[in-house]
């Protein structure tokens, strides 16, 4: 298993324990893990029993609306969901990339043939997403309708 | 096409052509890239891989048109196949045991392999036999040209070509080089020679199975930095540390002769006898024993055995080859049993000869 913060193998498992009889599993590499632990503690949120739930721990609770992954989920896995995910999350993953490359702005090739002239790429991602959607339910008329506007957008 | 078809040759990486053969086995350039209207492979439905895979059937596979591209459905080969091809370094391990519709497409000489559905929807990779970065890089940029003019890659101005791994943002580019090392092993400094790597953010993996101990005294060095830096820049920094890690090698294995010639001569003595005439041979005592032998070769200690030969029997006697080989499936005990015969051989036909 990887480290969820870096690249290394994780050798550290910690559970963190949460108001509310919540719990949080880490998986760090010895390096990660001290940074955690030895972090300064955060305030104990004492008497929470409104209901409020704090969102330290989780991030960007919204999940991707072109794949429908949470950030939590890519934590957990070290995989993203979709291409839209570096918009989406990019407040996220940006101190991350910095981590595993020391740097945060692309410097290589580009493509010849500018991605901008395919916008329609976006819209094509959650179209897919919808499709996927649908056939579950099996709303096959709305999944025929989707699968028609694909191909238009496709040939286009 | 049908990996029965690879069973006779070698890949253009081990034909042991190439510059710096005598310490660099081969040259290995990856680049990851997306679709950007689908999601990555882990999130892709096995109906959208499929899709994937028919534009790389129907167009991708098309593109080259100086050499004909074979496309290999992996969901449709057995595990001896699969192993086979992972042998062959045409495809990961990851390919070949993950499920759902997966490929991989190569051409003839198995200088080019495309993945299809690894954990990105397309790794494109060129191999090339000796230290040859410049023109691995040239061949690989090229097929991405072509290939961008049928597939639509996920790329974004600022974090370059989207992959499913931030590790792999940017460049999509993992350059490696895979070295023999035997002397630096020998004379114990390889261990500092990989410290030093570390400290400049490039790997250093064994030749079989990420990650464990390298065996035959193979190693892989690659990059590992993606983002921010170009992949020209990425090429000199590897091409720099590798010139002086031939060096290291060629100066300890000058060392070694000079100062301790007669247990060297004896290593590699013992080694090609046992070669020759043992009736059981594992895997690993193989490559330990083929490795002494390649260093032999190249410090003149044995006459009359090519190094793509060498090459060649490091390649055939891993499980997968070998059962391909001798058309059967064989268990272990079998398998050790066979590898004994196959290099007994070998090596008669070729008639090699300690000096």
């Amino acid at each position: 298993m990887k480290c969820q913060k870096c690249t290394k193998a994780a050798t550290m498992h910690i559970t963190e324990v949460l108001p509310g009889d919540r719990f949080e599993e880490l998986h760090l590499c010895e390096d990660c893990a001290q940074k955690v632990l030895f972090e300064v503690p955060k305030p104990l949120k004492s008497g929470s029993v409104s209901g409020e739930e704090s969102d330290e721990f989780t991030p960007a609770k919204s999940a991707c609306s072109s794949c429908g992954i949470k950030f939590v989920e890519f934590r957990n896995s070290g995989r993203l969901g979709c291409p839209n995910d570096y918009t989406e999350f990019r407040d996220e993953l940006l101190p991350l990339l910095e981590n595993i490359h020391g740097e945060i702005r692309h410097a290589g090739k580009t493509p010849r043939r500018s991605p901008k002239a395919r916008a329609a790429n976006g819209e094509l991602l959650q179209l897919r997403k919808q499709l996927q959607v649908a056939v579950t339910r099996e709303a096959y008329e709305e999944a025929a309708r989707i699968r028609d506007r694909i191909r238009q957008l496709e040939t286009s | 096409m049908n990996p029965d078809n690879l069973v006779q040759t070698t890949g253009e990486w081990l034909r042991a052509t190439g510059p710096e053969s005598d310490v660099v086995v081969s040259t290995r350039i990856r680049l990851a890239r997306n679709h950007a209207a689908y999601p990555f492979t882990n999130r892709a439905s096995p109906h959208q891989k499929a899709e994937i895979e028919a534009i790389v059937r129907e167009k991708v596979a098309q593109v080259d048109s100086d050499r004909p591209l074979h496309f290999i459905n992996i969901s449709k080969l057995g595990q001896l196949d699969r192993q086979f091809l992972v042998e062959r370094q045409l495809i990961s391990r990851e390919l070949a045991n993950a499920e759902g519709p997966r490929a991989v497409v190569v051409d003839d000489r198995e200088a080019v392999s495309i993945m299809v559905n690894e954990e990105d929807h397309l790794r494109l990779q060129v191999m090339r036999s000796g230290l040859a970065l410049d023109e691995a890089w040239q061949d690989i940029d090229s097929v991405d040209d072509r290939i961008e003019q049928v597939f639509d890659y996920a790329f974004s101005d600022e974090f370059g070509y989207l992959t499913a791994c931030p590790t792999n943002v940017g460049t999509g580019m993992r350059a490696s080089v895979m070295l023999h090392l035997p002397a630096l092993v020998l004379t114990k400094q390889i261990e500092k020679v990989f410290r030093a790597l570390q400290k400049i953010n490039l790997v250093v993996r064994g030749l079989y199975g990420e990650g464990s101990r390298a065996s035959g005294d193979f190693y892989q060095i690659s990059n590992q930095v993606t983002l921010g830096k170009s992949e020209s820049a990425a090429l000199t920094e590897i091409r720099e540390v590798n010139r002086q890690i031939i060096e290291y090698e060629r100066q300890a294995r000058t060392l070694i002769i000079k100062e301790t010639r007669q247990a060297i001569q004896d290593r590699v003595a013992r080694a090609l006898g046992t070669l020759q005439s043992a009736t059981m041979m594992t895997s690993e005592e193989t490559m330990e024993l083929l490795s002494s032998v390649r260093l032999g070769v190249n410090v003149g200690l044995v006459t009359g055995l090519p190094i793509t030969l060498v090459n060649e029997l490091f390649l055939h006697t891993q499980p997968a080859h070998l059962q391909k080989l001798m058309g059967t499936q064989l268990d272990g005990e079998e398998r050790n049993a066979a590898r004994a015969r196959y290099l007994r051989t070998r090596l008669k036909e070729a008639g090699p000869n300690p000096n």
